[in-house]
């Protein structure tokens, strides 16, 4: 089973959720597929098993000492990255066009290193991570390829759990498709029920099995109720609710799931989660 | 003066600063969160316009293309396969780079524009406002970025509503930051990624500072890393639960009277840091 956690709205409780899932999970795979912002791994002490550069995107780079200033590379590049034969790296995205029309050969692109890409040992099973150099392109292929990773050491019947990025775009969209099942954790606010219908609508599009987690729900009974509603319409099970609880950012202070605290009414709420998920999962995979 | 708002973790209240400062400073409201836009919920806008957002895609001239495979080789973004009947196009992957056509000696290529997201601009509270928002099923937000920031006025005074992260989507804002302000929360996590963020600040030379956001009054993670990092603290906002509520339904926090002073000492350290007039 392979299980992705993505919210559209961010700081939503995706981390949370993923953390005290793979508590409860045995033996699960973990995937840090929050490429931009990974807060997963900071619960996990463990030693780094594997470690691979990653190259997901190319640089325009201009050898001076051949370069005579003509602009037919200026004129080219669609993204506004030349000034002055000066490529700007944070606008060049990589297309090479500038290379092919200079006279002097004196563009060639480089490889970026963007990335590296980790299998950590944890003490709770291993986690599929990577680390980004900031502002760095190419997050849908690393989530690819985190996912793959986790795939590739997972032992049959062992869950992966992907905690994923906010938003509706490319590392998203990597980190949903195939997978087994979405957990959408969304809270209700106006912003998280409009970001939660674009996920849900993503879900539908790329013909992935959604399910349903509202934290927080009672900041909001009535945006609630109104997720629900959507849900029902749309035949996406409400796989649990999660109240307002201060254990949950003391949890995060303290680099603990949730489910260290046995009294919280979050805990509580987890365990639910975790049985309804376990009949979900049961059902997309056709087990009885 | 443009200023961004980014916070490297989601969900720390960008937007929630944005909005607000947006009224207080008399700024225009750019949304470049544009796969979650959700900064017009707040500041329900009124006269807004709708304009298509569009990214070029090369259509092949049957009778011209040799099928030699050449616009295949040069498309860094693996957009194109020759299947050695036709060449077939990925359109999701489709930068509009035209690299393709470059290459194309029998001249076969054309451009056409599909459209992947759109463009609404409005006004609320006296300022000007606008977001980009990317079609649900479409991979590059960039492109809407850019198009949304196309529109952004000379010499305005203008906040820009980033989307989480430090990739392309911020860098693609960032372009036109002249200074920033990071909303981080008093959380391990909201230092973690607040760091990532100072990082990419720090790289493009951009000065910024940081507003805290969900505090409990007891936010020495975040002080004690601003303080060794020489990053200025432009304030904080006090967590309480009537403000999770009074945010989830969509109002204004610098309109509750406990929340006015916060935010005003915000838009004044601003105003000073970055000589904002």
């Amino acid at each position: 089973m392979e299980l992705t956690i993505i919210s559209g709205k961010g700081g939503t409780g995706k981390t949370t959720v993923a953390v005290a899932l793979s508590d409860l999970i045995q033996n699960a795979v973990k995937a840090d597929c929050d490429v931009d912002a990974p807060n997963l791994y900071l619960y996990y002490k463990g030693e780094d098993v594997e470690r691979e550069p990653f190259s997901a995107s190319k640089q325009a780079v201009v050898d001076e000492t051949l370069c005579v200033d003509c602009g037919a590379c200026e004129s080219v590049c669609r993204f506004g990255a030349i000034a002055g034969h000066k490529i700007d790296p944070f606008a060049c995205e990589g297309c090479g066009a500038c290379a092919l029309v200079c006279p002097q050969c004196a563009i060639t692109l480089d490889d970026q290193n963007d990335a590296q890409i980790v299998l950590t040992q944890t003490q709770k099973g291993m986690l599929s991570r990577a680390e980004m150099a900031v502002g760095s392109e190419g997050s849908g292929k690393l989530v690819t390829l985190l996912r793959k990773n986790a795939r590739r050491v997972r032992k049959a019947e062992e869950w992966i759990v992907a905690d994923g990025s906010p938003g509706v775009g490319c590392p998203v969209i990597a980190s949903i498709t195939g997978a087994d099942l979405v957990l959408i954790v969304t809270e209700p606010t106006l912003s998280g029920l409009e970001d939660f219908k674009r996920v849900a609508e993503l879900c539908g599009h790329f013909n992935v099995q959604a399910a349903v987690c509202v934290n927080k729900f009672d900041i909001n009974p009535e945006i609630t109720e109104t997720i629900q509603t959507y849900c029902a319409e749309r035949g996406i099970p409400v796989a649990g609710k999660i109240p307002f609880d201060e254990a949950v950012p003391r949890s995060i202070n303290e680099l603990k799931p949730i489910t260290a605290y046995k009294n919280s009414a979050a805990h509580e709420a987890v365990l639910e989660l975790w049985g309804r998920l376990q009949e979900i999962a049961r059902t997309v995979t056709g087990d009885t | 003066m443009n200023v961004c708002i980014l916070s490297g973790k989601g969900g720390t209240g960008k937007t929630t600063v944005a909005v607000n400062l947006s009224v207080l400073l008399g700024a225009d409201y750019f949304d470049c969160d544009v796969e979650e836009p959700n900064g017009f919920l707040f500041l329900k806008p009124e006269n807004v316009v709708s304009e298509e957002s569009k990214v070029d895609y090369p259509v092949f001239d049957k009778q011209k293309c040799l099928l030699c495979g050449n616009c295949a080789g040069a498309c860094e973004f693996h957009a194109l396969a020759n299947t050695r009947q036709s060449i077939l196009l990925f359109p999701e992957l489709c930068h509009g780079c035209h690299a393709c056509e470059l290459v194309c000696k029998p001249g076969a290529i054309s451009y056409a524009q599909r459209t992947t997201g759109r463009i609404e601009k409005g006004e609320a509270h006296g300022n000007r406002c606008a977001r980009g928002v990317l079609n649900v099923g479409e991979s590059m937000a960039v492109p809407v970025i850019r198009k949304l920031l196309g529109g952004l006025p000379e010499n305005g005074n203008c906040l820009l509503d980033c989307a989480p992260g430090t990739s392309c989507n911020v860098t693609a804002a960032l372009k036109f930051a002249d200074a920033a302000v990071i909303v981080t929360e008093p959380t391990a996590f909201g230092l973690h990624d607040m760091l990532l963020a100072a990082e990419l600040l720090e790289t493009r030379g951009i000065p910024f500072g940081v507003v805290v956001n969900k505090s409990d009054g007891k936010d020495e993670i975040i002080e004690s890393a601003c303080t060794a990092r020489c990053i200025p603290l432009f304030g904080r906002i006090p967590f309480s639960r009537m403000a999770a509520e009074a945010y989830s339904r969509g109002k204004l926090l610098a309109n509750l009277p406990e929340y006015r002073a916060p935010f005003e000492s915000i838009a004044q350290s601003i105003r000073e840091a970055f000589a904002w007039n």
